[in-house]
Order: C-alpha cells, then structure tokens, then sequence
C-alpha cells in the first residue's frame, strides 16, 4: 500500500467517523441525522473510489473505432440507489423530529429522557 | 492531475465535516452540509461518476437542505451545548477509525485497474449493454434492466417513506387528531 493510492479510503473512513461522532455526541435531533448524511457520504465516496480505472472515462460508450476504457459502472449504479433511498430515510427522520417538537417542546435528546422520566 | 484535484477535494470535504461538527447554530451546520455534499458531487465527477454526481447536487444538496432546512424553521434553530466531555464518544470514534484503517490495508490502489471489482460482471456490462439494452449510457442499462428489481425496490422504499411521513404529519387533519388524542389522554 502507498499513502496516494489510499488517500481516498483513508479520507472516507475520516468522514465516517466524524459523522458517526455527531451522531453519537451531539444531543440536537437535526444535528445526528446531519452526522447521519455525512456518514453515508462517506460511504458513496469509498464505493465510487472502487470502481474507479486509472486513464477510464464516464461509463458511456464513446462513438468511433479504438478501445475505449471505461470506469466500472456497476458501484455508480449502487450509489444512485443509495442516494435516492438515503433522502427518503432522512425525510422520515426529519418528519419524526417535527412530531417529537410538537410533542415535547424540544429536540434536545437530555430534555426529551427528562420529560420521558419524570411522567 | 487528476490526483491532484482529488486530493484538495477530499482535504476540503474533510474541512467541511469538521465544521459541521463544531458548529452549533443549526442554520450555519445545514448550509456546511450542503457545501460538503456539493463538493462531493465535484469529487464524483473526478471519479468519472457522472451520474451519481448530479443525483448527489439534485437529491443531497438540493432536497436533503430544504427539508432540514423546513425542519429547522419548524423546531429550533440553536443546538444546546452538551453538559458532559465527550470522551468517551471520542475513543469509541478513535478505536473504530483505526479498525476500519486496518481493514483497508489490503485493498488494492485507488484506479488500479487489475482491481478485483473489475474482473467480475462489469466487463459484461461494458461490452455488451450498448447491444443488449440499447442506451449509450451503460449506467442507465444497469440501473433500468439488468438490475431493474433492485430499481423495484428502491421505489417500494420511497413509496413506504412517503406513507410513513403521510401518516407521521398527517397533512391536513392534523388539528383534529390532536385534539382526539388530548380527549382519550383526559
């Protein structure tokens, strides 16, 4: 292994961390599924940085004679699901969130125990 | 040159994470994360994922800040600062970071092209998709036919969240609701 040729799975295991802190730290509702976000960025990145061919270009035929090199387009084709589904979780999240303000007055996650123990 | 680029990106995105996680006017965090998905989206185009690069800018950066955004305006706009040091939370972060380094030791370079993850089924999928499907774009093919369930899927999942949120806010008779609840609580 070189530290070049491994920069990117290095970078995105760094952001997974960071969002997997943010998640676990931070009390705000909003706040852990930001953490949430950057978390499966991260993953989007390691995946794209797998199927990328040193030289290749975009996974769409080129006309004209020659071998062409292509980037592998099968983890595009992952991460384009998983971007789509990522939104929809995070929506429902999101929804959840406004139902806990209106319940509780708060998205504070130490003052939602509080109210929770002391009915 | 293309490596170069790479590299400042990563370096920015890593910046921006950073600052998302310091930052505690919920507003600021929501626009970094959108700058943080919007750089990602530049780091996919370098990567040669085209599509995936503007699903990213359209669906992460575009939806994904409007309805935190949405969210912020309807809850609170400032997060609280936390009574404790979060050290443990740090080792936790630590010890896994340094794990998942570990896992990745043997992975092969980034853009080797004798990886193992080209020599399975994308050469078919490079090869014979502009015969078999038709469109150019072999992303498409994939997606829309020789993975078409998995596409089949994702729209059961978004299907189910639509219903869920639906049933969550209850857009409409929500004041009603409310009420009936208050009702059966006394």
């Amino acid at each position: 292994m070189n530290l070049i040729g491994h920069y990117n799975y290095l970078i995105s295991i760094f952001l997974m961390m960071v969002g997997f802190f943010v998640v676990i730290c931070r009390g705000n509702l909003i706040k852990k599924l930001i953490g949430l976000n950057i978390f499966s960025t991260s993953v989007f990145i390691l995946y794209i940085t797998m199927g990328k061919v040193a030289g290749g270009t975009a996974p769409i035929v080129v006309p004209g004679p020659g071998p062409h090199i292509y980037t592998n387009p099968l983890p595009h084709v992952l991460i384009l699901t998983a971007i789509v589904v990522g939104v929809a979780t995070t929506a429902v999240g999101l929804a959840l969130t406004v139902r806990i303000k209106e319940r509780y007055g708060t998205i504070e996650e130490d003052e939602i125990r509080l109210k929770d123990e002391s009915l | 040159m293309d490596i170069f680029i790479d590299i400042i990106l990563l370096t920015l995105l890593s910046a921006t994470a950073l600052a998302v996680a310091r930052i505690r006017k919920l507003f600021c965090a929501i626009m970094m994360f959108g700058i943080f998905s919007l750089v990602s989206a530049c780091l996919f185009v370098t990567m040669d994922a085209v599509d995936v690069a503007f699903t990213e800018a359209a669906v992460g950066t575009g939806i994904a800040t409007i309805l935190m955004l949405a969210t912020m305006a309807l809850t609170s706009t400032e997060e609280k600062r936390p009574p404790y040091q979060p050290l443990v939370a740090l080792l936790v972060v630590v010890v896994t970071g340094s794990v998942l380094v570990y896992g990745t030791m043997d992975l092969p370079d980034y853009g080797d092209p004798m990886a193992p993850i080209h020599q399975h089924v994308a050469p078919r999928y490079i090869q014979q998709s502009p015969e078999e499907v038709g469109p150019p774009n072999m992303v498409t093919s994939v997606l829309a036919s020789y993975r078409g369930f998995d596409t089949l899927g994702e729209t059961a999942v978004i299907f189910t969240a639509g219903l869920s949120i639906y049933a969550l806010l209850g857009l409409g008779r929500r004041e009603n609701r409310d009420h009936i609840v208050e009702d059966d609580h006394a």
